[in-house]
């Protein structure tokens, strides 16, 4: 029916009829994983190591601190602020492309995709330039004593800036894949929009929105750069986990800076086990179909 | 022939969804941006362009661009050998490692950035064995290309690693047929097939590499001429209130960036089409 169909890649079934020398073939299966070692491996036990270098006591002091727990919050409100958003967006976006055809879809999805090929310090400082005080709106901002960049509103904009696409790009082509028929069947049988959504399309694209979910929520709560930009860096009051781990290291407070760290890296490791699965589940679901 | 189609099209919610999308898209993407345009301008045209070819600036072009290129350069060696080995070999832990992969795109750039500055820094654990043979990478431009390498690898390995698990073995086989030794059948039917997918991949991990702030700017030193990026550049004059000035280098930057972006479409175009 709709030509544009995206379809994803079957996993292949390796066939073993030509291959190199079991030597060649070890001596590349080695050079990658030392390459991988020193690139990947080494920086995540590193951050481990320097958190905990002085000990578990000093380890738990550091986060205890009232700055530092300030700013686990203020990571935590913006979080729960951009991922509900985004999430509403991305669903309600790949709806309208991915289940009906319309002139300029193509630049749509182009124009979606947008925040991830600009700089985030470019993505702060157009914020800078709409609500700081030389901007269009700061000095009317000012005068009714509204507070957007240098304080939480403007740590929030950017952040969803820089994790806009992470849903919608999901969901696109793995909506895109599934087709219309389920929906259309749901329909006929007299379902109602909203109920069609909720029973038919929302079970079939449960991991592909996880998968998403967890992205944004990865780089929300570890962005730096867009957020550095618009934040002022005020202590207690504006930082995020990461501009604070900034300023720990910038005050040569290695071990704290690493044991707050460590709580980012934690993060990492978390999303990408639950991205793994996800991405398992949806490469299985489009298989069985 | 594309509006026809929508009235045989049953489905409630294109309208609201549509609309939704386009006003959230132009109020947190569009309208921003086109801040950044007008507001460069309202410079006149010799304004911007001392501005955006000063020495310093200048220089900042030179170590980003240049670090940039190099650092997706041994990306896409790297990242090719690694899809590769994950596609094709069996060994112990590759599941692990498959998922480790995408460690850089999880990690913050902050944690990234303080993590690399500090195994490299001439008592670090890396740094420390290569301070006797002459070699700095912390606070020296090496430093840069070193975290640009770090942040850009996912995206070699996951553009080409799809395309070689597409490839149908007939080929190969097909290839031997003919006569084939292993190595020619690598350069003249294999790599053909994946160089589209790793010309993707160099310029997605190059593009990912000139805008990179938070990983960076830890382990450069971060000295005027030799060491400063131009995104740093843009937020010290951000912090001197030097607007105008951060404005024209950052429309400079996205520029580039869009430039890319156009690079990047036409070359996934031209990957498909070779799949098919």
């Amino acid at each position: 029916m709709s030509a544009s169909t995206k379809t994803y890649p079957a996993k292949s079934s390796t066939g073993r009829a030509q291959t190199e020398p079991a030597l060649v073939r070890w001596l590349l299966i080695a050079i990658a994983l030392v390459f991988l070692a020193l690139f990947l491996l080494l920086p995540l036990a590193a951050v481990f190591s320097q958190a905990f270098e002085k000990g578990l006591a000093v380890y738990l002091d550091a986060l205890k601190e009232p700055d530092t727990l300030s700013s686990i919050r203020l990571t935590l409100i913006t979080a729960a602020v951009t991922v509900p958003l985004n999430l509403f967006f991305g669903v309600t976006a790949a709806w309208a492309i991915a289940k009906f055809s319309f002139p300029g879809k193509n630049l749509l999805i182009t124009l979606i995709d947008l925040p991830f090929s600009v700089s985030p310090v470019i993505s702060g400082l157009i914020y800078v330039l709409i609500f700081g005080l030389q901007g269009w709106i700061g000095p009317w901002l000012q005068d009714h004593d509204i507070r957007i960049v240098f304080a939480v509103p403007g740590i929030i904009l950017a952040t969803i800036f820089v994790t806009f696409p992470f849903v919608a790009r999901e969901l696109i082509p793995l909506m895109e894949a599934q087709g219309k028929e389920e929906e259309e069947a749901a329909l006929v049988l007299g379902a109602t929009g909203l109920q069609t959504f909720f029973r038919v399309t929302l079970p079939n694209i449960k991991w592909g929105i996880i998968y998403g979910v967890i992205l944004c929520n990865a780089r929300a709560m570890g962005e730096f750069g867009a957020v550095s930009v618009v934040s002022g860096h005020i202590r207690g009051m504006t930082n995020t986990v990461p501009l604070h781990v900034e300023i720990l290291y910038n005050e040569y407070n290695y071990t704290a800076a690493f044991a707050v760290a460590s709580l980012l890296a934690f993060l990492a490791l978390i999303t990408l086990a639950i991205k793994t699965v996800a991405e398992w589940k949806v490469r299985q679901q489009l298989e069985s179909e | 022939m594309k509006l026809f189609k929508r009235h045989n099209n049953v489905l409630p919610g294109f309208g609201p969804t549509l609309g939704f999308t386009v006003f959230y898209l132009s109020l947190i993407v569009l309208i921003p941006l086109s801040a950044l345009v007008f507001r460069t301008a309202g410079l006149t045209w010799s304004e911007f362009i001392s501005t955006v070819t000063a020495p310093r600036v200048l220089a900042s072009y030179k170590v980003t661009f240049g670090a940039a290129m190099i650092a997706a350069m041994i990306n896409s060696i790297f990242g090719v050998l690694v899809a590769w080995v994950l596609v094709r070999y069996r060994f112990p832990s590759r599941g692990i490692v498959d998922a480790l992969v995408d460690l850089p795109f999880a990690l913050p750039t902050a944690v990234a950035g303080i993590t690399l500055a500090t195994i490299y820094s001439p008592n670090g654990w890396v740094g420390r064995y290569l301070e006797p043979l002459g070699i700095k990478i912390a606070f020296t431009p090496l430093g840069i290309v070193l975290a640009m390498t770090f942040i850009g690898l996912p995206f070699v390995v996951r553009t080409v690693q799809p395309v070689i698990e597409e490839i149908e073995t007939e080929l190969e086989e097909a290839a031997v047929c003919l006569g084939a030794n292993r190595w020619q059948t690598l350069q003249r039917v294999i790599f053909p097939m994946l160089l589209p997918s790793i010309l993707t991949g160099f310029a997605l991990s190059f593009a990912r590499a000139v805008g990179e702030y938070g990983s960076i700017i830890f382990i450069a030193g971060n000295m005027p001429m030799v060491s400063e990026i131009t995104p740093l550049l843009i937020i010290t004059k951000l912090e001197q209130f030097d607007y105008q000035g951060a404005t024209a280098i950052a429309c400079v930057m996205l520029l580039a960036s869009f430039s890319m972006l156009l690079l990047i479409n036409l070359l996934q175009r031209w990957s498909r089409r070779y799949a098919e």
